[in-house]
């Protein structure tokens, strides 16, 4: 980045936001739709004032019909447009799941490379905020399982607001995951932020002691946890995968030959998971670099809990990640 | 019907023939294990996609069901790209890809094929915003069955369509059966066009085994889309001759009641109502018949001659190729 | 005449029961007709006929269960004297139409990983068994303080440390095997013996000596990416390369393979090479890998690893003790840079082998790190001259960058 590229305060929110209005700006193809998007101004507030600038056609409100309306988004790519369709959490998105799967993720198949979906969906995920076992789950991994959709996670500021227009670029259906916790999330932003790429994962702290996989909003947990361990002499190295899928396997790779320990830290439950994943690749592609068993850090396999307390405990924490990686190095 | 325009008319039949002729190859040749996979046959509901084909444009888009070799024909897709397809061929319509139940063709706008109920109405609505949107005038038209009235993507996609006066053409092929079980003990209420009202929705019902009744009940519902009216919702009362699929005993339903329904063949309806009106005779039948079966049975030469997509392109068409990095 | 046949109805139809003929033989049929009646896992079936004619004789009666696709009656269909169209009559499954599949989707799977039972029950991390390799650190003699008891990679580090400096300690007995048999045990007698090949050596043999670094990055590469397709157990070490291209370069320099007997040279054709082991209580034995100019890698890395082991649990063959042609001396992972050895009468020459390490390396006026090795020829002067032995060592680097051909 430029030394003299000005910087401003904004948050995870208002860079989502601008990433939207950047794209409307844009693109007249672009629309926004989705549950209380527009009179209402988002349920996160995302969308807030986006109605009056761009109108009821372009933020266009929807009847709580999640597989209804993500149908129409797809259907709307078919014919087109370019639309962002707006899921209020990932535990709704489970009522548009057979939209995803049977027809966004396999139309391009079934046609034999005649009909491709430019369709981006964005969803809240995550558990942090008290709302129980019903708008707290992190089904991204699932998502993850797929082939035929592109699975993002931004975490950053930067991610946040150059994700989206990179996703609207791509013949394909793509699917954001915004972890409800980083709305509020406080930080400086290049006045010029645009477009990032969406295939490489990033190394968000250099360390040559031990290689930390995470994504979304557990990348702070590990960033503050590395500075923790940092103290001690221990030099974590946190990798934050931006991209479930397709999951860019060289850029932890290439960590872990360097460190040759691996936790990885996922808000996701343990069993099936995108954890379970990425350390099964870890065993096939760098067995011979492993000094030590891949060790993982998941959410309790609970439904979340609503009590402050349970739910802290059920996810993963900067004090279990530091005594996780304390006891692996003691371990060697 | 008011008047008969013998070429029209004859047009038609040969359409439904084609249907006809090319089901019951497709049948024979899921027999002789050519054809694998699930196979559903359309024969006794030619009316249906032949008259409403009828009424829309090159420009309008069709999303049709899984039960659609008909719907693909009367469109305007080749018998030999379907039969290929089925056959698993690379020359089939999707390079083999999609099989019997997932035939897709841009050039004739047909979206699909789709097999899971209901599953393309919201692609339906999804289209027409597309085009309302944009401000092209054009319809698109998703064909189903009185199983996917049952489903929450049917209401969904009413209630969307209406509310946004999208123009989308809800065509109900109710064939009394989703797939073994009676119409009678699926839904509270029966009468299917009457759910349009509840969303204030035109509809209308029409006797799916005359093709001529549907083609003008089609032209009138799609005149009302096309003049901004919002959507419509067809309901055409068929019934299928054959099973559900190919492995089926159709234990769910008695030989009087098919055979009561034969009567009412929309093949031979045409062909009887052209008859007595002295514009169409056993000749002509004979070389229509010919024709046909010259068509299909070119279409099974094709699909034999094709070639199989190697094995290396298995995971193409995943996620696009034209990808910008 | 053609066939009618047992219908699949279903791709999960693999049988069916003919319950009843519909039709007797002879009848005239119609297309469309139900001729049969067949019994499946989802019930009774009408079966129809696909084309007009005259049914032939049954060849499958009621109550026999068939496969799909077997003919149940032959069948005269009305085309066949206009037109011989067998497609109107249902043809046996065609079995073999079907694309081959299985052999080219093993392209397109995942590679799965070979699990093949690695090196017994010592628990050691995969990336510290790596590493032991490389550094010829042998694992019983590691005490892990990973999980459990576990070696981790700082074991080895640690061991090999201590092995180099053991192996400094006792460095005078480098590079000559004892003229003794290996069932005679270590210690002072073979330390006499030692002494004595030593000193007859340095007594009769005028030795001169040669020596010159070699770029090993491409042997290296290579030999890296070749042991990605193997497990483990199958890796090949850089020694094995560097045999063999001694090999490589007796055959294009055949004067420094042999004896010097009768004070003549005696060059021989077959290349064996002694090779030098270490052994655990002191004391160095070179006995010989036979034909290492015609064997394949692999068969090497089986036939050094063997003899490494029968040498130091004493089991070595007679033969083994007096066939070396030549021998090699290879002191590398002891972390010695170069070698000059004392060779064996009645050989006539000795190759020395150090450390393969990462040294500045010059070329095209660019400097750069390279992975090097400094490889050293000991050779009798009665039998060869300085001529002979430079152009040894040139064929043995030209041999080492050429790693695939070996």
């Amino acid at each position: 980045m430029n030394q003299q590229t000005a910087l401003r305060t904004i948050t995870y929110r208002g860079a989502v936001r601008e990433a939207l209005c950047d794209a409307l700006r844009r693109d007249e193809r672009v629309f926004l739709m989705g549950e209380d998007v527009g009179h209402y101004g988002g349920c996160y507030a995302v969308s807030k004032g986006m109605l009056t600038e761009f109108g009821p056609e372009r933020i266009r409100d929807t009847p709580l019909c999640e597989s209804g309306y993500v149908g129409a988004g797809i259907g709307a790519a078919l014919g087109g447009m370019r639309p962002i369709v707006e899921v209020m959490t990932v535990n709704f998105s489970l009522l548009a799941l057979d939209q995803i799967v049977n027809n966004a993720a396999t139309l391009l198949h079934m046609s034999g490379g005649q009909f491709n979906v430019p369709l981006v969906i964005r969803m809240a995920t995550g558990a942090g905020k008290q709302l129980a076992a019903q708008h707290a789950h992190s089904f991204e991994g699932w998502y993850a399982h797929i082939p035929g959709i592109r699975v993002l996670s931004p975490a950053t500021l930067e991610d946040a607001r150059g994700m989206l227009w990179t996703a609207l670029e791509d013949p394909d259906p793509v699917l954001i995951f915004e972890n409800n916790t980083l709305y509020n999330m406080e930080g400086t932003l290049a006045e010029d932020a645009g477009p990032v790429n969406i295939d490489h994962a990033a190394v968000r702290r250099p360390g040559r002691d031990i290689t930390l996989i995470t994504y979304s909003a557990s990348l702070f947990k590990s960033l503050d946890a590395a500075e923790i361990l940092a103290r001690d002499g221990i030099e974590v190295e946190v990798i934050d995968l931006r991209t479930l899928r397709p999951l860019d396997d060289a850029t932890y790779i290439a960590s872990i030959a360097k460190t040759h320990r691996v936790l990885i830290v996922d808000e996701g439950w343990r069993s099936g998971s995108l954890s379970a994943e990425i350390s099964a690749r870890i065993t096939e592609q760098a067995f011979y670099e492993l000094d030590l068993p891949v060790e993982r850090l998941c959410t309790a396999e609970v439904p979340i809990p609503y009590a402050g307390h349970m739910e802290e405990a059920a996810l993963p924490q900067v004090d279990t990640i530091v005594a996780i990686i304390r006891r692996m190095m003691d371990n060697g | 019907m008011t008047t008969l325009d013998k070429k029209h008319a004859i047009r038609l039949l040969r359409q439904m023939l084609l249907i006809r002729r090319f089901e019951e190859k497709s049948a024979e040749m899921y027999s002789a294990t050519k054809i694998r996979g699930f196979l559903h046959l359309y024969i006794g509901e030619e009316a249906v996609a032949v008259g409403v084909m009828a009424t829309l444009t090159p420009e309008d888009a069709v999303v049709a069901t899984y039960r659609e070799h008909g719907q693909a024909l009367a469109r305007g897709m080749s018998a030999d790209s379907i039969m290929a397809e089925m056959f698993g061929k690379k020359e089939g319509c999707c390079l083999g890809r999609g099989g019997s139940m997932h035939l897709f063709d841009a050039a004739t706008r047909f979206y699909g094929g789709n097999a899971i109920v209901a599953g393309g109405l919201p692609l339906a609505v999804g289209l027409a915003l597309a085009d309302s949107m944009q401000g092209r005038n054009r319809v698109t038209c998703c064909f189903f069955g009185d199983g996917a009235v049952a489903e929450g993507d049917f209401h969904e996609s009413m209630n969307l369509a209406s509310l946004w006066r999208l123009p989308v053409l809800f065509l109900c092929e109710n064939n009394l059966y989703a797939m073994g079980t009676a119409l009678r003990y699926t839904q509270a209420n029966q009468d299917i066009a009457a759910k349009g009202p509840c969303y204030g929705m035109a509809s209308a019902v029409v006797d799916g085994m005359d093709v001529m009744a549907v083609e003008e009940a089609a032209h009138a519902a799609v005149s009302h889309i096309r003049s901004g009216q919002g959507p419509y919702l067809l309901e055409c009362r068929t019934y299928r001759f054959r099973p559900h699929s190919m492995f089926d005993t159709e234990q769910y339903r008695t030989k009087a009641e098919v055979e009561e329904w034969k009567k009412r063949d929309p093949i031979e309806l045409l062909a009887e109502r052209l008859t007595e009106a002295g514009l169409f005779n056993n000749e002509e039948r004979q070389s229509l018949e010919q024709d046909v079966s010259a068509e299909v049975e070119a279409s099974v030469a094709f699909a034999e001659a094709g070639t199989w997509e190697a094995v290396e392109d298995l995971t193409r068409f995943v996620y696009s190729e034209r990808r910008k990095v | 005449m053609g066939d009618f046949c047992m219908p699949s109805l279903g791709a999960d139809m693999e049988t069916g029961k003919l319950v009843e003929w519909v039709v007797v033989p002879g009848q005239r049929v119609r297309r469309g007709d139900i001729v049969a009646l067949v019994e499946t896992q989802k019930g009774l079936f009408e079966i129809e006929i696909f084309a007009d004619g005259i049914m032939g004789e049954p060849l499958v009666q009621a109550g026999q269960t068939v496969p799909v696709g077997t003919v149940l009656a032959h069948f005269q269909s009305d085309q066949e004297s206009s037109r011989t169209d067998e497609d109107l009559i249902i043809p046996p499954p065609p079995v073999e139409q079907q694309p081959s599949v299985p052999e080219a989707s093993s392209e397109v799977l995942p590679p799965t990983p070979q699990v093949k039972p690695v090196l017994g029950r010592i628990a050691c991390s995969p990336s510290a068994r790596r590493l032991a390799m490389e550094l010829g650190v042998d694992l019983a003699n590691v005490q892990g303080t990973g999980p459990n008891g576990a070696i981790r990679r700082e074991d080895i580090e640690q061991a090999a440390q201590h092995q180099k400096i053991e192996q400094e300690d006792d460095a005078p007995g480098r590079g000559l095997p004892p003229e003794t048999t290996a069932d005679e045990t270590p210690g002072s007698a073979m330390r006499r013996a030692i002494a004595a090949a030593v000193s007859r050596s340095n007594q009769d043999i005028p030795h001169y000596y040669l020596e010159t670094d070699i770029d090993m990055s491409r042997p290296l590469q290579w030999l890296e990416e070749e042991n990605r397709k193997r497990s483990m157990r199958e890796r090949i070490l850089p020694v094995v390369l560097l045999l063999k291209a001694v090999a490589k370069a007796l055959h294009d320099v055949p004067d420094l393979n042999g004896f010097w007997q009768e004070d003549r040279l005696q060059p021989k054709t077959d290349i064996h090479i002694g090779f030098a082991v270490a052994l655990r209580d002191g004391g160095l034995i070179a006995p010989a890998i036979h034909h290492v100019g015609t064997r394949n890698l692999d068969d090497l890395m089986q036939a050094m690893a063997d003899l490494i082991e029968r040498t130091r649990a004493g089991r070595l063959r007679s033969s083994e003790m007096t066939d070396s042609t030549i021998t090699v001396t290879n002191l590398g992972d002891r972390g010695v840079k170069t070698v000059f050895g004392v060779i064996y009468p009645p050989q006539v020459a000795l190759v020395g082998l150090g450390r393969i390490s990462e040294r500045p390396w010059a070329e095209n006026g660019m400097l750069g790190a390279r992975r090097c090795l400094t490889a050293t020829l000991a050779a009798d002067h009665r039998a060869t001259d300085g001529h002979k032995g430079a152009l040894f060592l040139d064929a043995f680097n030209r041999h080492l960058q050429h790693p695939e051909a070996l």
